[in-house]
């Protein structure tokens, strides 16, 4: 069985399981629902200074909202504490990752997709369709790369609900920082902005790489 | 003589620094079939992980097949088919699903056939459609059977298959065991119980505390003589 | 007979670990070190205090940047030898890597967390804020979460080939990050007014000459603590041997 049908094999059993029990899709989505009304309440937004919480409000939602899902995708994958019945499995330990990685991306997606009209409603900001896709694209992949591995980390620990931020955090502060901004910069151009993009690119090139090499020592016992 | 299907040599591991098995040697034929017995906490579990390559030796080697379990851990995976303490099924698929998802990993062919089939010699063609989270302890037992055969491997690991199931469920074992066997399939499984370890197998191995303290071959002998020579070596 | 059988273990355990500590020597490289160190905070103190010249913009508080750049220098340098004795217990699965990773983990969060505390008093001293958000101290603040997020997964997984391998993956991400963290922050400044905490123009060599001195110092006194931290590793490792092998 080749590389790729090995991804795509375990990437459908997952969707299909999560289409079972419902639990995570839910679960994030009303997170990233209630993280925006939260916001609306806690920043005063009059219409000067909404550009300028905006982006943030949007994209910690998304980060809060992954880290959730991070750590049920990978705990599905567990029975008791133990991923067996997968590595039991003549397949390749890379291909694992990418169908966790691409699993991940798509949960994360759904609530995307649905939170973004309504962070749009909410905060009464135009939103483009068209340019905002590539940094969104880019952001959640940045995060979702690094939060797969270490949610395979987390979850051996008992401690994994704590632990999961503490370690992924720090590390995406670059993928944060650049789809804050480039969002920003989507409502509100501004000149001599940085490259955005092309950062988030190189650090979801970067990490997908590393992270894929390094996902056997992690999940090996 | 052929060379052995199995082989260990100077198993040994380590969890949390404590020894959990300290040196096993032994070497099971193509076409035997091995019987595990030993306390709990003596290692059984542990030696079945690691030749079934859910984990790596602390030292020494095993080969399976003349592959190095190691090296070559994804052929040997396709040689070994393993039931554990957990079922090893995804809840939320249903019977058939789960065995069709590993009928794509292994690379089984006419992996459809093949899981009806195994339904049906497990008798479970009724629940093809239910999600295994329904299913009772036996039934999850005789699929995780299937789900070990399906992708018709060499080298079959049992950790206590006898472990939840009825007597019927004891009997498919059984015969099971026996078809493996004609099919010149080698068998490794462990169990606490004495008279069905000598039932089914050629040879009964016993582990203490890490180590092997007894083999003995079972063939036409009855179960009270070798039971008097295995309290010997108790004593 | 089982009786017999355990006390043979134990003696033939009280054994090995007699062999065991006859194989320490004395000390040699760790007492060297050691002194060199002594002499060389002595040396780097007088320097400090009483050689380099006052700074006539920022006055006496300047030279705390003495202290600063050495412990942040040795936290950088403590990340980056976790990250490569991760990667050699990767390769070589030998425990003793992962000791040289646990001792230098501990010994650079010690040193960043003083680098953050340096790097704040001096920034109150100049710009009247205990904190800026500039480039240089945000990237030290998240390689202190690092840190902190390094040493709590370890004492979480404890003393397993699993956590040995785990703390080598967060050691190695989180080098090649590093420079990523630290140059998005730098473009996110470029926004706001600088606040560095820095020095920008050419130094005085009477300066120069302090800097390396105090660089040279801690770096010995870090060699120094190094060795007996590992040290201290291979002796928890061994008590927890032991332990469960009693019971």
């Amino acid at each position: 069985m080749t590389f790729l049908s090995q991804v795509l094999a375990i990437l459908w059993k997952d969707i299909r399981c999560e289409l079972r029990s419902k639990q995570t899709w839910t679960s994030m989505g009303l997170f990233a629902l209630l993280v925006l009304v939260i916001f609306n309440f806690a920043f005063d937004l009059r219409v000067d200074n909404k550009a300028a919480i905006a982006p943030g409000a949007m994209w910690v939602a998304f980060v809060f909202a992954s880290l959730l899902g991070l750590g049920r995708t990978i705990a599905s994958e567990q029975e008791k504490g133990s991923m067996d019945r997968l590595m039991l499995c003549p397949v390749d330990r890379k291909a694992i990752y990418l169908a966790k990685l691409l699993g991940n991306m798509l949960f994360i997606g759904v609530v995307e997709v649905v939170a973004l009209p309504i962070f749009a409603a909410l905060f009464n900001v135009p939103f483009f369709t068209g340019e905002l896709l590539p940094i969104v694209l880019l952001g959640t992949l940045g995060i979702a790369t690094i939060g797969t591995l270490f949610s395979a980390i987390a979850a051996a620990t008992q401690a994994r609900e704590v632990l999961l931020p503490i370690l992924v955090f720090p590390l995406i502060v670059p993928v944060v920082i650049g789809a804050v901004r480039a969002t920003g910069t989507l409502m509100v151009p501004s000149i001599n902005e940085p490259p955005w993009l092309g950062l988030m690119a190189a650090f979801d090139v970067i990490f997908l790489s590393v992270s894929m090499l390094m996902f056997e020592y992690v999940i090996e016992e | 003589m052929s060379a052995p299907y199995l082989e260990i040599k100077g198993l040994k591991k380590t969890y949390s620094l404590k020894p959990i098995l300290r040196g096993i040697d032994f070497v099971l034929d193509q076409g035997e079939c091995m019987a595990l017995l030993g306390a709990n906490g003596a290692g059984k579990t542990t030696l079945l992980r690691i030749l079934a390559g859910l984990t790596k030796p602390g030292a020494g080697t095993v080969h399976i097949g003349g592959l190095d379990s190691v090296r070559e851990a994804q052929q040997v995976c396709h040689l070994v088919g393993f039931v554990g303490h957990q079922p090893n099924l995804y809840d939320d698929l249903t019977v058939l699903e789960n065995l069709l998802f590993f009928g794509r990993m292994y690379s089984v062919r006419q992996a459809h056939k093949q899981a009806v089939e195994l339904l049906k010699r497990v008798g479970l063609t009724r629940h093809a459609g239910e999600r295994v989270g329904t299913l009772s302890r036996g039934q999850l037992q005789r699929l995780s059977l299937a789900r070990a055969l399906l992708h018709s491997p060499q080298l079959l690991l049992l950790d206590e298959p006898d472990a939840g199931l009825d007597d019927e469920g004891i009997e498919l074992l059984e015969e099971l065991l026996r078809e493996h066997t004609e099919r010149v399939g080698t068998t490794l499984f462990t169990t606490h119980n004495f008279e069905r370890a000598v039932k089914f197998s050629d040879r009964i191995c016993m582990l203490g505390a890490g180590r092997v303290v007894y083999q003995q071959a079972t063939n036409g002998l009855e179960s009270g003589v070798i039971r008097q020579s295995y309290q010997e070596v108790l004593r | 007979m089982a009786l017999v059988k355990r006390e043979a273990t134990v003696e033939r355990r009280k054994a090995k670990v007699g062999t065991k500590q006859q194989e320490i020597r004395f000390p040699v490289v760790s007492v060297i070190l050691g002194i060199l160190s002594l002499i060389g905070m002595m040396v780097s103190i007088w320097m400090i205090f009483l050689y380099a010249p006052t700074d006539a913009i920022q006055g006496e508080p300047q030279r705390i940047f003495y202290f600063h750049v050495p412990m942040a220098w040795l936290g950088m340098l403590g990340f980056v030898i976790v990250a490569f004795a991760g990667i050699g217990y990767l390769v070589k699965k030998d425990e003793r890597w992962d000791w040289a990773a646990r001792a230098s983990a501990e010994l650079g969060a010690f040193f960043i967390t003083l680098a953050l505390i340096t790097g704040s008093i001096w920034g109150k001293t100049i710009w009247g804020t205990w904190w800026t958000w500039d480039a240089r101290l945000t990237t030290t603040l998240i390689l202190w979460f690092i840190y902190i997020g390094y040493l709590m997964l370890r004492s979480y997984m404890g003393r397993t080939p699993a956590s040995a391998r785990a703390g080598a993956v967060l050691a190695i991400i989180g080098i090649i990050d590093l420079p990523i963290i630290y140059e998005s922050v730098n473009w996110w400044r470029t926004l706001h007014p600088p606040a560095q905490v820095g020095v920008q123009d050419a130094l005085p060599p009477s300066v120069v000459l302090t800097l390396m001195v105090s660089l040279t110092t801690f770096t010995l006194l870090y060699s120094f603590l190094m060795i007996q931290l590992y040290q201290l590793q291979r002796a928890q490792t061994l008590a927890q041997q032991l332990r469960s092998s009693i019971e």
